[in-house]
């Protein structure tokens, strides 16, 4: 199991970092992993950019009254905060970057289903965010990232920008949700039936149905708010005799199943991370696989608990309660079989697990929040305050963003070719994990005493609070920056990795080098095992598991030949 | 599903009439074999058929919506609208819908001329389609019947005094049918930029009983964009 045994590996000659080297090769690549990369390199600047944002927001709150801006400038800052973190950071995130690179080679597959819709994806996921950041720019945006009518269709002009933006975007939602779910239906390598398929790849796809059913209905939105504000046609505009509610309604049924297209992928990654640490199968393999399925259609039937106080009618408002337990219950199951999925494993405490273990914490304070915020009275009493802010928060960033940061230290040997320095990359985890808490802890507490969102002062008695949550918000940046620096370490100076670091049973792993060769594979794997049969690594794949069959005949000529057409 | 137990050796049947051994050339090289790439193809394409009809579900919530809170008015408004020219419209996209699975029928026959004739008939009735829209908004418009801030009926045409139909909530009743038909004449426009794309291609001889999987998905794409106006026009004109 050690690194050390298996580093005596030759590393391939060609991988598909180095088989081509020019820039065109990258931007016109259809290979899912470069495509992975790039999207790793875009949304790490979009991360920066909306992290650099919400400094400024919790520096502003440092002090009660004007800090460093003043109001109008600080409900622009948080409105692109939230903007560029959820529509061009989150939504994305892991599907466009892991997904894209793990995804096919879990399913022993040479690419996604469509290469070029992939390519074509990230490129209009690019134009969105251009339209995001020139709407930044262009300024004066403040309608919170919910855009809200009135406030969205009596704001400044540069909204339309925003609204073409998000329009643009779901379109790369939409066209990466397709290619993910053909490929799962139609990519699968011999003997990869659905049992065997790695809860990953169950998680994306239960991602992909939420992206193709729920992203045309934002789309629409847009499109109707865009209408509203070019030619005032009074749907949404209640001083043009339209209904805001209806807009209200509009933007959750997209958004509160967005919120599922942002956590599932990070189950995915989690069980993955889960499984090799402990050296166990996922206990309730099955539970958590269709637990997926389950959250991604419940996800449709709750919108409206974000609605309690907006005027909807109180038996919508009872069954929209009522359905937000219940699907508290297969998220419950994935966390319980988690848990005990550690139980009498061999537990390998390594950064990947340590962020699966942060996850396991931090999600599940979201989680219980949530199921509090679903309850009728008490959300009429914390909506709108720093309880919700804190509550999603604890989701978004302490679920998605850590799961994805592990993940991302999980696959890195396998995305690079390098093994990153351990011991920062822990220090790293435990700045995050502490920061973070630091910084969304006192949140609730300060919600629960009614302390509103998206105001840009206080009264005394909540300065304490904040500035400790704004020195959280520095100890967690400070985290960011170490794993940063880490990573950037590990590609000038890192290890080569071995092929299978951590002795993990699924393809990526048994049946290719690190960094894979161009087609992922060099002969086409035949399954016979499950992605998380430990035992059956061993003999099947000889030694420790460390030893992938992909590096070893890698001086053999392919057995089949590659199409030498890139298409 | 033959395509998930996809075999690593090439000596595949070769769906669609592939020669043995060797890859025709519209097979993709992630693919196993012709069949497994078509049916992926066409899941693809009915996937996002699934998201132009979400599309457009959006927009019949709103005209639901403010049908159900203002029915009178919808009733009155609706009646501006001519249904004589929507019903030709109708049977016109029907008769497309006809032509563009002919093509395909005769294409899995290799009849490649039939698949040529075929498609332009489609893209001429569709044509036809565009240009009785064209002539029912300039109608409108020229009454002050506008999507949105222009609305301001006036005017009488055909005995019909539109001054009087300047009720609350006309206005969204015209801004949702201009939207809807506009989003769905959008389409239509798409649709003719590929099958005009088709037809050349079939003019170049590029599909064959073996390969034909452009002009399946596109009929497709084709029937959804009927479909769509055969419930847009009843909402619109009839009710
Ligand atoms: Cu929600």
């Amino acid at each position: 199991m050690s690194q050390t045994a298996s580093a005596v590996h030759h590393s391939p000659k060609e991988n598909y970092l180095n088989h081509q080297k020019t820039v065109w090769s990258w931007m016109s690549t259809v290979d899912h992993k470069r495509i992975g990369v790039m999207y790793l390199v875009t949304l790490a600047v979009m991360f920066f950019i909306g992290g650099m944002l919400a400094l400024l927001v919790r520096l502003e709150l440092l002090t009660p009254g004007v800090t460093i801006m003043g109001p109008d400038t600080y409900n622009q800052v948080f409105t692109m905060h939230g903007i560029v973190m959820v529509f061009l950071f989150l939504v994305p995130s892991i599907p466009a970057i892991l997904g894209n690179f793990v995804l096919p080679m879990h399913l022993g597959a040479i690419d996604v289903a469509f290469p070029r819709l992939n390519l074509a994806s990230y490129y209009v996921y690019l134009a969105g965010g251009a339209l995001v950041l020139f709407g930044l720019f262009a300024g004066e945006i403040d309608t919170g990232w919910t855009f809200y009518t009135p406030y969205s269709s009596s704001a400044s002009s540069a909204v339309l920008f925003l609204t073409s933006a998000v329009f643009v975007a779901g379109f790369s939602s939409i066209f990466t949700g397709i290619n993910f779910i053909v490929t799962i239906h139609k990519m699968r390598a011999p003997g990869l039936t659905w049992n065997r398929l790695s809860l990953f790849t169950w998680s994306i796809y239960a991602t992909s149905i939420v992206q193709v059913l729920a992203t045309p209905v934002i789309g629409i939105t847009m499109v109707l708010l865009f209408f509203e504000k070019m030619l005032h046609i009074g749907i949404f505009d209640p001083a043009l005799g339209g209904d805001p509610v209806l807009f209200q309604h509009f933007f959750w049924f997209y958004s509160h199943p967005a919120v599922y297209i942002m956590i599932l992928p990070a189950f995915g990654v989690v069980s993955e991370l889960i499984a090799p640490f402990c050296r166990q199968p996922i206990s309730g393999y099955k539970f958590v696989a269709l637990s997926s399925v389950a959250i991604a259609f419940l996800g449709f039937l709750v919108w409206g608990h974000h609605m309690f106080v907006s005027g909807q009618s109180v038996v919508s408002s009872v069954i929209f309660s009522l359905i937000t337990y219940f699907i508290g219950i297969p998220t419950g199951v994935k966390v319980l079989n988690w848990v005990t999925t550690m139980y009498k494993g061999s537990i390998w405490l390594k950064t990947p697990f340590l962020y699966a273990l942060s996850f396991l914490f931090l999600f599940t304070i979201g989680g219980l929040t949530g199921i509090m915020l679903g309850v009728l009275a008490i959300d009429i009493h914390l909506h709108d305050t720093y309880f919700v802010v804190s509550h999603f928060h604890y989701v978004m960033m302490g679920g998605t963003v850590v799961a994805a940061i592990g993940g991302l230290h999980y696959w890195w040997p396998k995305i690079t070719g390098k093994m990153y320095d351990e011991v920062s990359a822990k220090i790293a985890c435990g700045l995050i994990f502490v920061g973070f808490n630091l910084t969304f802890f006192p949140q609730l507490i300060l919600g629960s005493q009614g302390m509103p969102r998206r105001y840009h002062d206080y009264v005394e008695a909540f300065a304490g609070l904040h500035m400790a949550s704004t020195i959280g918000s520095w100890v967690l940046a400070l985290g960011l920056f170490v794993v940063l620096g880490c990573f950037v370490h590990s590609l000038r100076r890192g290890k080569p990795a071995p092929s299978n670091p951590w002795g993990a049973a699924t393809l990526e792993w048994t049946n290719a080098t690190s960094p894979p060769s161009p087609h992922n594979f060099v002969t086409s794997p035949i399954v016979t095992h499950g992605p998380y049969d430990f035992d059956a690594v061993e003999e099947i794949f000889s030694g420790d598991g460390a030893s992938g069959d992909g590096s070893v005949q890698m001086d053999q000529p392919p057995s089949v030949a590659p199409s030498s057409s890139a298409s | 599903m033959s395509t998930t137990i996809a075999s690593t050796e090439h000596d595949t049947q070769g769906g669609h009439g592939a020669s043995h051994d060797d890859h025709p050339a519209f097979l993709q090289h992630h693919f196993v074999n012709a069949d497994q790439q078509f049916d992926a193809a066409k899941m693809g394409m009915w996937l996002f058929l699934i998201t132009e009809i979400l599309l457009f579900s959006g927009m019949f919530v709103a005209y639901t919506v403010y049908r159900a809170w203002h029915p009178e008015v919808f009733l009155e408004a609706s009646t501006l609208l001519d249904w004589k020219l929507g019903g030709l419209n109708t049977l016109v996209l029907l008769a497309s819908s006809l032509t563009v699975a002919l093509s395909i029928h005769y294409i899995q026959k290799g009849n490649q001329a039939a698949l040529f004739w075929n498609l332009l008939i489609t893209i001429l009735l569709a044509c036809v389609f565009l240009v009785v829209k064209y002539f029912e908004y300039m109608a409108k418009f020229e009454h002050g019947i506008f999507a949105g801030e222009g609305f301001d009926p006036h005017g009488v045409s055909h005995g019909v005094d539109y001054a009087k139909y300047n009720i609350p909530y006309a206005k969204q009743f015209f801004s949702i049918y201009f939207i809807m038909t506009g989003i769905h004449g959008f389409h239509v426009i798409v649709g003719i930029i590929l099958m005009t794309w088709l037809l050349v291609k079939a003019r170049l001889g590029h599909f064959s009983a073996a390969w034909y999987t452009p002009v399946e998905l596109t009929g497709l794409y084709w029937h959804i964009v009927d479909i769509i106006w055969i419930f847009l026009f009843p909402l619109m004109y009839l009710i």
